[in-house]
């Protein structure tokens, strides 16, 4: 039978005694405040910066839909808008151009932004790996074989016009699948997951490569347009898939950010309070090659936005997924659109891909965060 | 609280069992220290507690409930969990770290109970300050004890730590267990945790559990009944004096080798 008191226990220094007395006296109402009031506004800060990122959206949207090569004004842009709206076009050409075109550019520009960075956030919480992104488990290199496939051998899964886009779908999701299986049969770390991408990647990479080595200059030149991720591809047709399957998979991925955070302390912390890391792994991993392969089989490899945002971000307001998540959506579709823009009008009238400008843009800032951030972002 | 092991066995898929019959009663208030050479199955023991890993025979109970029958989660309402080690790959404040401990009774939102839970585990692991430092910010000192509070945050009857004065110096291992020691006194919890250091068992454990080669229970009782000489040269097969100092067993070891011994290490590295 042992002690029922601290207070006659020799091998207690009173420094131990006074701390876990503390357990039992009543807080002071003033210290506790003010514990609530900075853990708010530390809250406060993150909700500032996803509203930021969705005011520097909206500006940049609305003027973005003014710029393009055929010239437009910024009013006269937004009658015809209106003029739409009211379905009463009188210019059918301008109408086209800023409807049909610039439109579902900026439209898919937010959501893809949006969507690469919430998989890029989530793939490196879930493998615990700050260099997991779309590219490292393998699916825009499925993609790329998917979309190579077609273009080079005709050989495709659908027909019609969304053949590229259907191959470059199925296939991105292959790695993914490759990868599941092996944690599922292995019960794998998240170490050996990003290995298998890795390794599922080189494998595509070079079939890839040996299909562009049979292929003539034509298709050569289509292949490489497509790897070098546009937004100017975008139409109506693929805006319905890429919404819906954002919109679904950032809802799941974020009623899952509470558990991504347990999974942050280990899989035996998590197994330990109900949270099963191998299935939310599994979950997760599904959801977001979903979201990935969704938008590269329509605007191509947009690369650096799924590695980079989210680092990005983890600087502004730290590593909670509950608001990485949601800041690392809004954070992409800004910097994305930005990104565009700046392609859009840096060498006018022609343009530069916004997987170009994205790399240009968040490279040097990226490495000017790491260097003016005093405490280390990751281990 | 009570935990028991019944004649469990447990062994790695196609390996042999490395713990073999287990019958063990361990009874809370108090600390129980775990001890016993590198690999003899300590860790494997308490993760067969919160059903980490399962026995291949027999049956771990708490409070008289089979672990087969109860979830996880029901798991975690009696036992909180200190893991070896801390994961930081993206590190999270101090705060958001603890507050993880509460995920089962928490919502997705942060309620005023989680943080008045959090404020009072930190004041009392003098962690305050560093609330809203970043985890990766701290020493190993101060790791160790975010570890702890998170795993006091649960506000469970009983708390497992796998090795939790590991890397730490001895001054923090003194600190850490004493903490542990009267945590479980004031606070009426069953602290289990796994140790290396034999004095750091003997001075603040109310019960000790020996386990030795080849997975089995050698000795359970207080460190006065279990820390002894024979002991310590049957389950570690070194020779040692112990003395009694400040009221507890105070092991002094002898040399631990002979040549035999030496060139088996040799060969093994």
């Amino acid at each position: 039978m042992i002690d029922s008191s601290i207070d006659n226990d020799h091998t207690l220094s009173p420094k131990v005694r006074r701390a876990v007395r503390k357990w039992d006296s009543p807080i002071e109402t003033e210290e506790l405040k003010e514990s609530f009031e900075s853990y708010h506004s530390y809250v406060l800060r993150k909700w500032i910066f996803m509203i930021a990122c969705i005011v520097i959206c909206i500006v940049t949207m609305g003027y973005t839909l003014t710029v393009g090569s055929y010239n437009i004004g910024f009013f006269e842009t937004y009658s015809i808008l209106w003029e739409h709206i009211t379905g009463n076009v009188t210019d059918a050409m301008k109408d086209m151009i800023i409807v049909d075109y610039r439109m579902p550019r900026i439209i898919g520009g937010i959501i893809a932004g949006a969507s690469l960075a919430v998989a890029g956030a989530a793939m490196q919480s879930t493998l615990m790996n700050p260099l997991a992104d779309p590219y490292t488990t393998g699916v825009s290199s499925g993609a790329s074989f998917g979309a190579t496939m077609a273009m080079v051998l005709g050989v495709s899964i659908g027909s019609g016009s969304m053949t590229i886009v259907l191959n470059a779908f199925i296939f991105s999701l292959v790695p993914t699948a490759i990868i599941v299986m092996f944690a599922r049969m292995k019960a794998s770390s998240p170490t050996v997951m990003i290995m298998a991408g890795i390794a599922v990647m080189y494998i595509f990479n070079a079939m890839t490569t040996v299909m562009m080595l049979m292929a003539d200059p034509n298709d050569l030149q289509a292949v490489y347009e497509w790897q070098v991720g546009s937004l100017g591809r975008m139409t109506w047709d693929g805006v319905p898939v890429m919404v819906g399957v954002t919109v679904i998979g950032v809802i799941i991925v974020q009623f899952l950010s509470k558990k991504l955070n347990v999974l942050a302390a280990g899989d035996d912390m998590a197994n330990s309070l109900g949270v099963s890391a191998n299935n939310l792994r599994t979950i997760i991993m599904i959801v977001v090659a979903l979201m990935a392969a969704a938008i590269v089989s329509f605007t191509g490899l947009i690369g650096f936005v799924g590695l980079v945002v989210p680092h990005v971000v983890r600087l502004f307001i730290g590593a909670d997924n509950r608001y990485l998540i949601p800041a690392s959506a809004t954070f992409g579709a800004a910097l994305l659109i930005l990104a565009d823009l700046v392609g859009r009008v840096i060498i006018a009238p022609a343009t530069l891909q916004v997987g170009v400008i994205t790399a240009f843009l968040g490279g040097p800032m990226f490495l000017w965060l790491i260097l003016r951030k005093k405490s280390k972002l990751w281990s | 609280m009570e935990i028991e092991f019944k004649d469990v066995t447990f062994g790695y898929h196609g390996g042999r069992n490395v713990l073999e019959d287990i019958n063990l009663k361990i009874e809370g208030p108090g600390l129980v220290c775990i001890i016993g050479p590198n690999g003899v199955g300590k860790s494997t023991l308490v993760k067969m507690i919160n059903k980490l890993l399962k026995p291949v025979k027999g049956e771990v109970l708490i409070d008289g409930r089979s672990t087969e029958e109860m979830t996880h989660k029901d798991i975690a309402e009696q036992v909180g969990f200190v893991p070896a080690g801390t994961m930081d790959v993206f590190s999270m404040t101090v705060i958001d770290t603890v507050l993880i401990g509460r995920h089962n009774k928490s919502k997705w939102k942060t309620t005023q109970t989680d943080l008045e839970v959090v404020h009072r585990v930190l004041d009392m692991l003098d962690l305050k300050d560093l609330a809203m430092r970043g985890f990766n910010e701290l020493s190993a000192g101060q790791h160790q004890r975010v570890a702890l509070a998170r795993g006091l945050a649960m506000e469970t009857p009983a708390i497992i730590l796998d090795e939790p004065t590991s890397n730490l110096d001895v001054k923090h291992q003194v600190y850490v267990t004493e903490l542990l020691r009267a945590i479980a006194v004031q606070q009426k919890k069953l602290v289990i945790m796994i140790c290396h250091d034999l004095n750091i068992a003997a001075r603040y454990s109310h019960q000790i559990i020996v386990l030795k080669e080849p997975g089995m229970v050698y000795k359970v009782g207080t460190p006065s009944e279990v820390m002894t000489e024979e002991a310590i040269r049957e389950v570690y097969g070194i020779d040692c004096t112990v003395i009694q100092f400040d009221g507890s067993p105070h092991v002094i070891l002898k040399s631990a080798f002979d040549d035999d011994d030496v060139s088996d290490l040799v060969e093994v590295q």
